[in-house]
């Protein structure tokens, strides 16, 4: 045989379910964005009294299709006086970031995308802050003045918001002790409780943090609108630009999981080791059923024939599902992939409900200013998060060396935490403040980027 | 102080990499210059170190057209100037042609006037209140002033046909009589508003992001704003209380009881706070004047060709975007000779400069949104 068949064949032997695996992540996440961004701009719209999207499809259900169209078809423009390379590569890398760091994330017990890494907190989140290289990158070969600022607050942003998130993965990782996804999620079953509950001051800096990760608002300055025309993307069109969006989107679906792992269960139900409460695990092939009836009943309410077709085409797909999900309660040797299938709806679930308040945190919010950004990095949320795993780590201590009740010492531990965090910050914002007033002139003396 | 030292070090350091005023330039296509404004900022990193404006983008020469069309005809082009407040450019040009030719319009049109120009009050700070709000980042409000500026533009629609450029007011009083529910359409939007405007104070006044935006941001003490002529709101926010509505009343202002909202330190938070305070006293003059609108001819004794005698007059009204005046001089014949328009947003675009020294990037677009421009009325 051919040796180098023979070594393709090798490879595709040992590696054949990683490498299904990244075909499927490139090839469903883009579209998973897709529908994020419909899904965002049908919540604004609801929250703004207002329809959203109709025209593509029911409710615009085909909009992120047709989206993806018209980037796909639009005009190449690279501008003159940028570094092509580097603006051919920024989004890519921003992108490939995203969706790299998503290889190792566990959807359901032993469904883990990549395999099992025993360090994959470590390795999501080394990767996905690759991603804000493309973001500087970008913004500086575009050679743009909006995009240069773009990129530097970006640079800013990262380094004061990765700090005070990692931090609050700290907490999470010492209840677990240990670093693999799917180890962590273990843990927060034999422990039966979910870390949110242990640590609700890890979780909500981690929460803010990754809303600054994500470039989102409040903390959108990377691309405000208003001010910077878009920043790091403002000379970006077309597909490259839609890398940067996907990008954005797949990066939030990443935190997303992080937090979800982490801190809400990941892809355990609720209650996970409450028997009477084992009727839950129907609940998923049933809500998706539910969906599917709902489409249904309303493929007779659509206007035209087509749109009506098009949600019978919904409802089916969704019986289907629903199908895959109950096939195996009725098939015996089929049993083994139950917990898998529900593992990755609670998981989803709890991404989504994630997303979502990222969302509704966006359209309620006006955005932050740099230096109150910075201001709110470094003098609240680090000094809250380092205190944090401090009073973690003392809480598991005194829970090991006694016989009281773990959980009880860790929830005191965490409303001490906040007591003494906040009257730290109190006094350092106000320490701040001082300052910046004996320095006179106010505003003037501050310089944003010294944070 | 902090900066000089740190400007010496910059000298004085030649280890230093040399570092350089970065000029930004923002507009006229720009997401929040409110038009086709062009504001070249020098940034020392985000920090602003000096602006220059460039304005004339949508120059249409008004003033010069109005020289060669008959005074009726003039009407319809200064509805063009503020957009967002026709109704109240209208008001100000028929009412200095009425002083012209020494004629006033009857007491039934001079209600029908005030209640449609406190509507377009309320209108251009809904526009105003909802462009700020999404400047500073926040999407929602936008949508709920649109929703609220809608019932408005609804009933001025009924009223005379047109939304935006209503033309609403002829010379010597009203073309049309009020329609029928006219009255029941206003006081519906009125009792309705209050509700409304808690709404946007719900989102807004109180929250911690929205004040550390703009407290203590772009701040016109009084006698700046009086230096630099800066009027409206602005002025009002610095703790001067001039409303023309009050100082000088004129259509039927006198007869309606309202407050004058003034501020104490003239940052955009109390400009903001002046204006949300400033719809609701227009919804309250609106609630009196249709309580009684009196009966009788909507239309003075005004010549179908309207000849001025020779002469000239000035007359300023309280626009929502502060002082509106009209200068016109007349040579008897049946085009004026010359007009002059002192637009508030042009006068009070000047306080740019001033304003926005030594704040970042962010905050321009919030001075900017705070400062109430149409360019349609800057450059005329």
């Amino acid at each position: 045989m051919n040796p180098t068949l023979h070594a393709v064949l090798d490879f595709l032997q040992t590696w054949w379910a990683e490498l299904t695996c990244g075909v499927v992540i490139v090839a469903v996440v883009p579209l998973v964005a897709g529908y994020l961004v419909l899904m965002e701009r049908k919540l604004m719209a609801d929250m703004q009294a207002r329809l959203g999207p109709m025209r593509v499809g029911p409710h615009g259900l085909l909009q992120p299709i047709a989206d993806a169209v018209k980037l796909l078809i639009k005009e190449d423009i690279i501008p003159g006086e940028s570094d092509k390379l580097i603006f051919w590569l920024a989004p890519v890398i921003s992108m490939t970031a995203a969706l790299t760091s998503m290889g190792a994330i566990a959807f359901g017990p032993s469904f883990q995308v990549a395999r099992d890494i025993n360090i994959g907190i470590l390795f999501v989140l080394g990767v996905s802050s690759l991603g804000f290289l493309g973001i500087i990158l970008g913004g500086w070969a575009s050679n743009s003045h909006y995009s240069i600022i773009g990129a530097l607050r970006s640079t800013a942003q990262l380094v004061s918001y990765e700090t005070a998130g990692g931090l609050a993965i700290i907490s999470g990782l010492l209840l677990s002790g240990t670093l693999s996804i799917s180890g962590i999620v273990t843990a927060q079953q034999t422990q039966r409780v979910w870390f949110i509950f242990l640590a609700p001051v890890g979780f909500f800096i981690y929460l803010v943090a990754s809303i600054a990760e994500t470039n989102r608002a409040p903390f959108d300055l990377p691309e405000a609108e208003s001010e910077l025309v878009a920043g790091y993307m403002t000379e970006y069109s077309g597909f490259r630009w839609a890398l940067y969006f996907l990008g954005e989107y797949a990066n939030m679906i990443v935190v997303g999981s992080v937090a979800t792992t982490l801190f809400l269960g990941g892809w355990l139900r609720p209650f996970p080791n409450v028997r009477w409460l084992n009727w839950l695990d129907v609940l998923p092939a049933l809500i998706i059923a539910l969906i599917g009836v709902y489409s249904v009943y309303r493929a007779g309410k659509q206007p035209v024939k087509i749109q009506t077709q098009f949600m019978w085409g919904v409802a089916l797909a969704c019986f289907a599902v629903a199908l895959i999900y109950a096939v195996p309660w009725f098939v015996g040797p089929l049993k083994f992939v139950i917990p898998g299938l529900n593992g990755a709806f609670w998981f989803l679930l709890k991404v989504a409900a994630y997303i979502y308040v990222f969302m509704w945190v966006r359209f309620t919010l006006p955005r932050y200013r740099f230096d109150q950004l910075m201001h709110l990095g470094w003098y609240i949320l680090i000094p809250l998060a380092i205190v944090n795993v401090f009073a973690v780590g003392v809480a598991m201590l005194i829970a090991a060396n006694t016989n009281w009740n773990h959980a009880v010492v860790l929830l005191l531990a965490t409303i001490v935490t906040t007591i003494a965090t906040l009257v730290c910050a109190v006094f350092l914002v106000s320490w701040h403040d001082r300052r910046t007033e004996s320095a006179s002139t106010a505003s003037l003396a501050r310089d944003s980027y010294a944070g | 102080m902090g900066n000089a030292l740190q400007d010496d070090a910059l000298q004085n350091n030649s280890t230093l990499l040399g570092t350089d005023e970065l000029v930004l330039n923002m507009g006229p296509q720009h997401p929040s210059t409110h038009g086709v404004l062009r504001v070249k900022l020098k940034l020392d990193g985000e920090r602003v170190r000096g602006t220059e404006c460039v304005i004339g983008y949508l120059h249409r020469g008004v003033e010069k057209i109005a020289e060669n069309r008959t005074y009726q005809q003039v009407a319809p082009y200064v509805d063009r100037m503020d957009y967002v407040a026709a109704v109240s450019n209208g008001l100000g040009y028929c009412e200095a042609v009425e002083k012209l030719l020494n004629v006033e319009a009857p007491p039934r049109a001079r209600v029908i006037r005030v209640i449609l120009t406190e509507l377009q009050r309320i209108a251009s700070h809904l526009v105003w209140l909802g462009t700020h709000a999404l400047d500073i980042g926040a999407l929602t409000p936008l949508f709920y002033c649109m929703r609220e500026r809608e019932e408005i533009l609804k009933i001025f629609e009924k009223y005379c046909g047109a939304r935006l450029t209503t033309h609403a007011f002829r010379i010597g009083g009203l073309q049309y009589e009020s329609y029928d529910g006219f009255e029941k359409d206003v006081e519906r939007f009125c009792l309705d508003f209050e509700r409304r405007i808690q709404e946007y104070v719900d989102l807004l006044t109180g929250n911690s992001i929205w004040i550390g935006r703009t407290r203590n941001v772009g701040v016109l003490n009084a006698a700046d704003c009086i230096a630099l002529g800066a009027s409206g709101p602005i002025l009002r926010a610095a703790g001067v209380k001039w409303d023309l509505r009050k100082a000088q009343p004129y259509a039927a202002y006198d007869q309606y009881k309202f407050e004058i909202p003034v501020g104490t330190n003239g940052d955009t938070y109390d400009r903001y706070m002046v204006r949300i305070e400033e719809m609701r006293q227009s919804r309250l003059i609106c609630l009196q004047a249709i309580e009684k609108i009196p009966e009788g001819a909507i239309m003075g004794k005004v010549g179908k060709v309207i000849k001025p005698p020779a002469g000239e007059v000035y007359h300023s009204i309280e626009a929502p975007k502060g002082i509106l005046g009209y200068y016109i001089v007349s040579d008897a014949s049946t085009q004026p000779y010359r007009v002059r328009i002192r637009p508030p947003s042009f006068i009070n675009l000047q306080a740019l400069d001033k304003m926005v020294r030594g704040h970042l990037v962010a905050d321009v677009v919030a001075i900017i949104g705070t400062l109430d421009i149409v360019l349609g009325e800057v450059d005329r």
